[in-house]
């Protein structure tokens, strides 16, 4: 118990220890791990995780034109050009200067290389007609040989191309066999990392059975056609004591050797960037927050033929240019000429760009070559030219094969893309009715940031383009069908109509426009008119008060005349009568009666 | 240890020649034995060696016995793999015979010295 207790915080530190060690690439005190030699070939040492394993032997199998050969040079080749470890090369069934020759295509200069020390050559060549077996023998002339080949030049790795050659010259398989194991030990003890290739047998890895001598590392090899296309793989059948990736992985042989398309980590731990990077488009950048796309993410614009999927790429890669960025376009349809043609007619000028080196367009044909090619040629295009921004045009050409296969191809594309914090624009064309326009891609999909969608919107005769934003990780991004309309000056989104319950594009927007313009109008006038109407009526009517007031007014005097002319008169009656009464004197009673009346 | 079994040719030069005239042949034999330290399959190639060309090739033989441990750089240009190996320059062509040439017939066959044997 108490034992335990103690033991504890130090198991915790030893872990510590190992994880820290992990981090700093596994130096002095780790745990005696299996020490691994760098083969230099790209992407094998990914999967392996560090190379073949050193001081040992490994199987590479597979069959005829597999590339057997090819990676054993290449592992030699970059052995003594990289890493110091001069090598001998064995071969059983060509001629030093064949292969010389063989692999002076791969830019593998083998006669420097000798005169540098840095490589040995022995053809062994084997004769079954000219030997006879009297007896007992064994091949030590082989151990002979191999020995005074490392002596020569302190040799550290060791190819033995088809060792397996020796059985076709030699009857007897149980000295063979023992031999064969005698070998495998020899080159153990002295610590020399040997790749053997062998010819895939019947049912076995190889034809003899090697594989049980070598319990090591086995690495096989295949080359099929599929569908009138070749594709080759590798797998790592065997690697003892260390892990490995144990998938099928594809490669390539070209002009610069041999590389493996590791599938990379599947772990999703990609790096995120809150930047933001335009689209080209200022109008779909509005749809997008009014910023565009995150960098490092994968956007995906789909649609039908002539939707106008190729422009939105172009315009993409445009912009990056001139904000200084480098961009990859990758086309499958038209040549570097043809694009740049193209986009200019609609106000995007690639040729600048390309000639100041920031944009690399690259076209081939998609039926050039299996889907795993393509895409090896994309990743080493990328880790040749480091840029920022990748289109891929269009992403649906590559799709030849069975769908499963080419999505998780395009998956490692998608996350290869990804962990480097490449900001990627696959179009993709779309086939079919248009029901099924998001279910397509749905294997890609899920790895997609941000979808755009271009549609054909056939109405009244004519073909219009919609543009929508079906997805947009990590923004709130517009829910609007928008018209797409490209013209000499670019590309435009325009808000389609969508008033009185109908969506409306292209010339029947600008109708309906006009028509909704028209009858504005119209309402307008009618309005304006009744307003009028009643002015006026308003107007008749203050009128008519102003008239009747003016009449009021005349009744007022005339009434007041009326009165005052009354009064007058009276006055002047009562002065008459004052004055005839005066006058007459004798009527004073009716006089005095008149006269008290006039005082009172 | 390379051994010149030059000088005995010289000695039995006389017997030689009868033989080669009555087998029919005339031309010098060659012979390279290429072996690996002494190993009981070498010292074995060895004496079966000397006995065969004693018998058969009396007089118009040239031995030469390379050990490869000592000069490995001669292994390449015979294009040794197994020890030990008799090799027969001349005359041409170029035969090899591997093992401890402990199978007399075979190794007749392998020098090409059969047929007398078949004539006979």
């Amino acid at each position: 118990m108490g034992k335990t207790t103690r033991q504890f915080p130090n198991l915790r530190r030893t872990y510590a220890l190992a994880t820290a060690r992990v981090r700093h690439g596994g130096n002095e005190k780790s745990l005696p791990q299996l020490e691994k030699a760098l083969t230099g070939i790209t992407g094998f040492d990914q999967i392996t995780k560090g190379g073949l394993p050193k001081g040992r032997p490994t199987i590479v199998c597979g069959g005829p034109g597999c590339g057997k050969t090819m990676f054993a040079m290449e592992f030699l080749v970059r052995g003594a050009t990289q890493y110091n470890e001069p090598g001998v090369l064995m071969t059983f069934e060509e001629t030093g200067d064949e292969m010389t020759k063989n692999v002076a295509s791969l830019g593998f200069d083998l006669k420097a290389l000798a005169a540098r020390k840095k490589l040995v050559m022995d053809y062994v060549r084997i004769e079954s007609a000219e030997i006879q077996e009297t007896g007992a023998y064994d091949l030590e002339g082989l151990f002979v040989r191999l020995q005074y080949a490392v002596d020569s030049i302190g040799a550290k790795r060791i190819v033995l191309d088809t060792l397996e050659a020796v059985f076709s010259g030699f009857a007897n398989t149980g000295v063979l066999r023992a031999e064969i194991r005698r070998l495998f030990r020899w080159l153990k003890d002295r610590g020399l990392t040997t790749v053997v290739t062998a010819e895939r047998g019947d049912g076995n890895l190889t034809r003899y059975g090697l594989e049980e001598y070598v319990s090591d590392c086995v690495v096989f090899l295949d080359h099929r056609v599929n569908e009138q296309v070749s594709t080759r793989r590798m797998r790592i059948i065997k690697y003892r004591g260390t892990s490995h990736g144990a998938d099928e992985y594809p490669f390539l042989i070209d002009d610069r050797g041999f590389s493996v398309l590791p599938s990379s980590s599947m772990r999703l731990n990609h790096n995120v960037s809150s930047q933001r990077i335009s689209s080209g488009v200022p109008d779909l950048d509005a749809m997008l927050e009014s910023k565009g796309f995150y960098k490092g993410t994968s956007i995906l614009v789909s649609g039908t033929a002539g939707s106008g999927k190729s422009s939105l790429g172009a315009s993409f890669v445009a912009q990056a240019c001139s904000e200084g960025r480098k961009a990859l376009y990758v086309a499958f349809e038209e040549s570097p000429k043809q694009a740049v043609r193209n986009m200019r007619s609609i106000g995007i000028d690639l040729e600048k760009p390309i000639k100041t080196g920031l944009l690399r367009f690259e076209a081939w044909r998609p039926t050039q070559s299996g889907l795993e090619m393509h895409l090896l040629r994309i990743h080493k295009l990328i880790e040749e030219f480091k840029p920022s921004v990748v289109v891929i045009d269009p992403v649906s050409n590559l799709m030849i094969g069975n769908v499963h296969e080419v999505n998780s191809m395009l998956m490692r594309l998608i996350d290869f893309l990804k962990t480097r914090q490449i900001t990627a624009m696959f179009t993709s064309l779309t086939q079919g009715s248009q029901r099924d326009f998001e279910q397509t891609e749905v294997g890609i999909s899920s790895l997609i940031d941000t979808w755009i969608l271009v549609r054909d919107l056939e109405l009244n005769g004519e073909r219009n383009r919609g543009i929508y934003v079906l997805k947009s990780r990590g923004m709130a991004h517009s829910n609007q069908v928008r018209e797409f309309v490209i013209s000499n000056r670019g590309i435009r989104l325009l808000p389609v109509y969508v008033g009185a319950g109908v969506v409306l594009t292209g010339s029947a927007r600008l109708n309906q426009e006009a028509r909704e313009k028209a009858e504005n109008f119209n309402r307008r006038q009618a309005a304006e008119e009744k307003v009028r109407l009643r002015d006026r009526h308003r107007r008749a009517v203050e009128a008519q008060i102003a008239a009747l007031r003016l009449e009021l007014s005349d009744d007022e005097a005339e009434s007041r005349r009326l009165a005052s002319e009354e009064l007058l008169r009276e006055q002047r009656l009562t002065q008459d009568r004052m004055e005839m009464s005066s006058l007459r004197g004798g009527k004073s009673k009716s006089a005095g009666r008149a006269s008290g009346l006039g005082k009172s | 240890m390379k051994r010149k079994a030059a000088p005995k040719p010289k000695v039995k030069n006389a017997a030689s020649k009868k033989a080669t005239v009555k087998n029919g042949h005339t031309e010098l034999v060659e012979l390279r034995l290429y072996v690996a330290g002494q190993t009981p399959k070498s010292l074995a190639a060895l004496a079966n060696l000397k006995k065969i060309c004693n018998e058969h090739l009396t007089g118009r033989y040239k031995l030469h016995v390379i050990d490869l441990v000592k000069t490995p750089q001669l292994a390449q240009g015979d294009q040794i793999l197994a020890i030990p190996t008799l090799v027969r320059n001349l005359p041409v062509p170029i035969r090899k015979i591997i093992g401890d040439l402990s199978d007399l017939e075979k190794v007749l066959v392998g020098l090409n010295l059969r047929e007398t044997g078949i004539v006979n």
